[in-house]
């Protein structure tokens, strides 16, 4: 609190159409997002589908801390820390397995998938000691939404389904994609590095401004559909749901096309298969309209990007040092569908993507930017006085507008102020 | 397999190949490195390991011969902006061998490692690899039917790739 005016810091920092460049440069102010956002808020981790039989594990993350995430022998997912509640040596060192216990090479101590520390060597010298107090660190409240896993370090707060809001109905239509209602995560991750601050990532992932900038290269030369959906004329959607929660929604122009599977560039002769078994699970009708609406872009607050094809998990590791992990979207019972979501993520996203090497170029580029400051503040302006609310009450506005970067921005400030 | 006068002859070739496509490479002379390919080409950058099965798994990029004429075509656009302006590139290829197994349909398996300083906006970034190709005559001309690019670090997170490793 700025005692001087009355201000809070963060109201100067953070104005309905503007934001100060040093959200995305100040050291302290990473400090202290990770306190108040990724070390409270819900963060998603992992999706069930990566442990699916008792015993596995898998390396997870939140911000910088390690977390693995283990499907014990009872079958529950155990988000713990990956950190020996002995001395602190980080007890796992793989990125994935099997295993009933993990134990630490530093002194022995062993620990059950489900955290509880099960044994020490030479016990002698903890005569008196309780195990029930030496458990591994875990996540203190899980919770999962169609197979999603999410954390929260918070004891108490909003449920994962408060806190989702609205965007729930998002994973709602993902997962209808899937002929047995659910996804899978079992292609493997990319893991791509950018020298920039998380929130340029969390931004872009709903600007719907730059597509036709940014990726002219690829829409010039590949024979891409993408393009005229992020045009002047098109009739898609920004949408804020609120929680920072926020959307491209492009169904209006699917419907227009009203061509089952144009969504995906393809059609419903070239995938016989995943039409019959869709059909078959839906019924014509519905089958027919999930086909057309496609899946959702989607970015939920502050780190799982749904992106129609793919699912982008954003990890901060420093105030300009971020990853995006990625990884193609597979649905259960859908095999001709996942062969190609594999091969368009593989193309289109990564390290050496057609387009998220030019995105993560903005990225880096911006962060060396800001650093300049004059002007002082990032214009996010744009669409102000044109959005709207739409049926359910959620703001929305033109598909290039930027609805979705002031919904992130205000949700921010309320995490970031003193209650 | 090879005499050893028909191996040294053909190591000799190999060698020039391989430097000629590196230095290729470092100029960004995209078209005439994509007319090293054969029309079946394969060029891969496994993720997370060697050994991963592309056709199951991520890779960083596993490109057919039509995707390797895409991302060629992207790059002559000029507004690639990730290599807009190019990377200042320099490798080193070295420990040239030819395979002790031979693929039977005449392809040649070759490997190599390569070490690759990338100056860009960013950084400077250093990529080490093994490189393993099959090699082919095709109208007396070497070509790459295949070139896998295995990083050291594939397994963590990397940097942006755009340039041609």
């Amino acid at each position: 609190m700025n005692i001087m005016t009355g201000v809070s810091p963060w109201e100067r920092l953070i104005r309905p159409d503007r934001v100060h460049g040093s959200l995305y440069t100040d050291p302290e102010i990473f400090e202290a997002e990770l306190k108040n956002i990724w070390y409270r808020t819900w963060v998603y981790v992992g999706h069930e589908s990566e442990v699916p039989n008792a015993n596995d594990y898998v390396v997870k993350s939140i911000g910088p801390q390690s977390v693995i995430m283990t499907r014990d022998e009872q079958g529950k997912v155990n988000l713990l820390l990956n950190r020996c509640s002995h001395r602190g040596n980080q007890v796992c060192s793989f990125e994935r397995g099997n295993a009933r216990s993990f134990t630490c090479p530093f002194h022995s101590w062993t620990f059950a998938n489900d955290g509880r520390l099960v044994g020490y060597a030479f016990p002698d010298g903890y005569e008196g000691q309780d195990k029930a107090q030496l458990a591994l660190g875990r996540v203190t409240r899980v919770e999962s939404y169609r197979g999603f896993v999410f954390g929260s370090f918070a004891a108490d707060g909003p449920t994962l389904r408060e806190h989702l809001g609205g965007a729930a109905e998002t994973i709602d239509r993902l997962v209808r994609s899937s002929p047995e209602g659910e996804v899978e995560i079992t292609a493997g991750f990319l893991k791509h590095r950018v020298k920039a601050n998380w929130k340029f990532i969390l931004e872009n992932e709903c600007d719907g401004y730059h597509p036709a900038f940014v990726h002219t290269s690829i829409f010039g030369v590949a024979d891409s559909m993408i393009g005229k959906l992020y045009g002047g004329a098109s009739t898609a959607l920004t949408r804020d749901y609120g929680n920072g929660h926020t959307e491209i929604d492009l169904r209006p122009e699917f419907r227009k096309r009203d061509a089952p599977m144009s969504w995906f560039g393809t059609s419903e002769e070239r995938l016989p298969d995943y039409t019959a078994r869709m059909k078959a699970a839906y019924g014509d009708t519905a089958a027919r309209e999930i086909m057309i609406d496609g899946t959702p872009h989607v970015m939920i607050f502050p780190n799982l990007f749904i992106a129609e094809i793919q699912m982008f998990v954003i990890q901060p590791l420093g105030v300009d040092d971020s990853v995006q992990h990625v990884t193609a979207l597979q649905f259960k019972g859908a095999p001709d569908l996942n062969r190609r979501l594999r091969q368009q993520t593989m193309g289109s996203v990564g390290p050496a993507g057609f387009l998220l090497a030019d995105d993560s170029e903005m990225y880096e580029r911006c962060h060396r930017g800001v650093l300049a400051r004059n002007p002082e503040w990032i214009f996010l302006g744009r669409g102000e006085k044109r959005q709207r609310q739409d049926e359910l009450g959620f703001t929305v506005g033109h598909v290039t507008d930027e609805v979705p970067s002031r919904g992130i921005w205000t949700h921010y400030r309320k995490l970031m102020e003193p209650a | 397999m090879l005499s050893r006068e028909s191996s040294a002859t053909l190591m000799c070739a190999v060698t020039a190949f391989l430097y000629r496509e590196a230095r290729l490479q470092d100029e960004h002379q995209y078209e005439a490195w994509e007319r090293l390919w054969t029309d079946d080409g394969i060029y891969w950058v496994p993720a997370n390991g060697a050994d991963i099965d592309p056709e199951r798994q991520m890779s960083i990029i596993y490109d057919n011969r039509s995707r390797i004429a895409l991302r060629v075509r992207q790059l002559m656009t000029g507004k690639h902006f990730t290599q807009t302006p190019q990377s200042n590139l320099r490798r080193l290829v070295s420990n040239i061998e030819l395979m002790d197994e031979q693929p039977d349909d005449g392809d040649i398996a070759v490997a190599s490692n390569s070490l690759i300083f990338e100056s860009s906006l960013r950084d400077d970034t250093l990529w080490a690899a093994r490189n393993e190709y099959r090699l082919r005559h095709v109208d007396g001309e070497l070509r790459m039917a295949s070139k896998k690019v295995i990083l050291v670090n594939n397994d963590k997170a990397i940097y942006t790739l755009s340039f041609l490793v």
